[in-house]
């Protein structure tokens, strides 16, 4: 099963809460996986002391244009619907910007002169690591000044497989790297807080996994930073809360420094606790509809 | 001038300080270029707002009564969108990049693309200037081409008006959108906080800035939830020659002031974090070069 812990703001607690409730199911022994798939900014190694098993780069096949060979027929230039080829065709110029090509291959099977060859280009890498009770962390991390993570996270969920417990860390937004994230998931947990700026990208993540056809349950984190208005609209739309998480500035500090709350805190291990026992329980079952059987305040 | 601030990493208070910015001084024209959660309108109410609809990327779709499932577009597709399943040929919407292949060799033509039109761009003004803002439909690609949209229609309003100063909200992360945000302009400004993550985040927007965009300093926000740490990524500022702009301590006056619909600097103007983000702002727009 794969569960996606999301948010449409930035900074909610995605990592937190996904760190510490990977850490709670492997150390019950559960066969657990963590995908971090923000591949702009992969954070989930900071909290974990893990050996390195394999690193995958992720390529895309990029065109290589032989000028000798070139008729100037500009087909290739036409078929790229993502003007990464330049082509002036009195000057005789031709050039690829590689930052624009997305390896779609149109080019090279619309030149007609065979003057088009390809060769791959590094976008990142899928690492996998194994921790200290032989859990996985599989990290996608985009290499800096590439355009698009998507191949990246595509890449690392195909890696991080669907046996046990797989806890995909989602990008931050509603575009397609959140979209490719949430689209594999059985179950989506939007982490959130309880700001206008937190409902309203709320809002905006519950209308795109909706028109997906996914329910997703809510975590409301630093609940008493702000006012009524997210716990308000979860009552209206009929959206579970699964835990709502108060602002603890020690909280914040083991956060801030790598380490896991749910090792140091027992009150935090204990929320951990109840929210792994909920994900276990719907552990193979979970559907569309599940409730929360808990609530902590 | 432009002025660009982003983070690296979500929810370190670009937004927060962006607003800031924005009621400190002058007239201005704010853009909110984090198009996929754009936030400022909230604090801004812009009105009198003209909204045009953004025309996004591609995507396939076939037509079943043409398709005679002979399974070329499947094997060209590089995107793994196309699947074939019980006899008919699917098209994933959220895998299908767009690029268009799958239509041009389809030889019965059964593959039609289709843009999506349902980003809208909005302006207006606000009550100290001018707004201007995107807003992705879900799902969408392209946000960089609508970060475009939105910085081009914000230096119209500038140019209309005579404002002198463009200040963007910008998007987290270090991909497309980050880098429309902040190619060719003046000055950029980056958001942190004192976390691993935050310092981790803030070195990969850091390298994107030095090949995109203008000269960079760094705020260090909520600084004293760990101070240690805080000085860590000072003294990364210092080895990569990065200005340091200011340190802000965590206060929740900014969240107060963000449910009554204004900035910290104008709820509550003598607060320590009010008068540190003006001069902030101040020394941006004068000279910059620290």
């Amino acid at each position: 099963m794969r569960i996606a812990v999301a948010s449409g703001k930035g900074g909610t607690g995605k990592t937190f809460v996904a760190t510490n409730l990977f850490n709670v199911l492997s150390r019950r022994g559960e066969r657990v996986t963590l995908a971090d798939c923000d591949a702009e900014a992969p954070d989930d190694m900071l909290f974990f002391s893990a050996e390195k098993v394999r690193e995958t780069e992720v390529t895309h096949q990029v065109p290589v244009i032989n000028k000798d060979a070139c008729t100037w027929c500009g087909r290739c230039s036409r078929w790229c619907n993502y003007n990464a080829i330049f082509y002036l065709p009195n000057a005789k110029v031709i050039e690829v910007i590689e930052n624009l090509c997305h390896g779609c291959g149109a080019c090279s099977f619309a030149c007609n002169s065979g003057a088009i060859t390809e060769k791959p280009v590094v976008l990142g890498a899928v690492t996998t690591f194994s921790t200290d009770v032989g859990s996985r962390v599989v990290e996608a991390r985009m290499k800096v000044n590439e355009m698009s993570p998507v191949r990246v996270i595509k890449a690392a969920i195909k890696e991080s497989g669907d046996e046990g417990i797989v806890i995909l860390d989602a990008p931050p937004g509603t575009s397609c790297p959140f979209i490719q994230t949430v689209d594999k998931a059985d179950y989506v947990v939007l982490v959130t807080e309880p700001t206008p700026f937190g409902l309203s990208d709320l809002k905006q993540s519950v209308e795109t996994l909706r028109e997906m056809k996914k329910e997703p349950a809510v975590i409301i984190n630093r609940a008493d930073i702000g006012d009524g208005c997210v716990a308000e609209y979860l009552e209206k739309e009929n959206i579970p809360l699964l835990a709502e998480i108060r602002y603890d500035p020690a909280v914040a500090r083991i956060y801030s420094e790598g380490r896991l709350v749910t090792q140091e805190i027992p009150a935090m291990a204990s929320l951990f606790e109840k929210l792994a026992d909920h994900i276990s329980e719907g552990y193979g079952t979970v559907g569309q509809n599940i409730r929360p059987t808990w609530k902590w305040r | 001038m432009e002025v660009a601030v982003i983070s690296g990493k979500g929810g370190t208070g670009k937004s927060s300080v962006t607003a800031a910015f924005a009621t400190a001084g002058d007239r201005l024209v704010v853009a909110d270029c984090d198009v996929d959660a754009a936030n400022l309108y909230l604090i801004f109410n812009p009105e009198h707002g003209t909204g045009q609809s953004y025309i996004g990327g591609h995507k396939a779709v076939v037509d079943h009564a043409l398709c005679t499932v002979c399974g070329i577009c499947e094997s060209y597709c590089r995107f793994d969108a196309i699947t074939e399943q019980e006899g008919k040929i699917m098209i994933s919407e959220t895998s299908c990049d767009g690029c268009l292949f799958c239509s041009r060799i389809c030889p019965m033509n059964a593959i039609k693309m289709v843009r999506s039109d349902k980003s809208r761009m909005y302006s207006g003004s606000f009550r100290n200037g001018m707004m201007v803002y995107g807003r992705l439909a879900p799902g969408e690609e392209n946000s960089g081409k609508l970060v475009s949209m939105v910085r081009d229609e914000a230096k119209k309003a500038a140019g209309e008006t005579g404002m002198k100063i463009i200040l963007m909200d910008g998007p987290p992360g270090i991909g497309c959108p980050v880098i429309s945000t902040v190619t060719g302009v003046d000055r950029i400004v980056i958001v942190t906080e004192p976390t691993m993550s935050g310092l981790e985040d803030l070195k990969r927007v850091f390298e994107v800035t030095r090949k995109f965009g203008g000269e960079v300093g760094v705020i260090i926000n909520k600084y004293d939830l760990n101070e240690a740490m805080a000085d860590r990524i000072e003294g990364w500022c210092a080895a990569l020659g990065s200005a340091l702009l200011g340190r802000l301590p965590y206060d929740r006056r900014v969240t107060e002031a963000m449910i009554a619909g204004k900035s910290v600097t104008e709820m509550f103007p003598d607060a320590e974090i009010s008068k540190l983000l003006k001069d902030i702002w101040n020394k941006l727009i004068t000279n910059g070069k620290e």
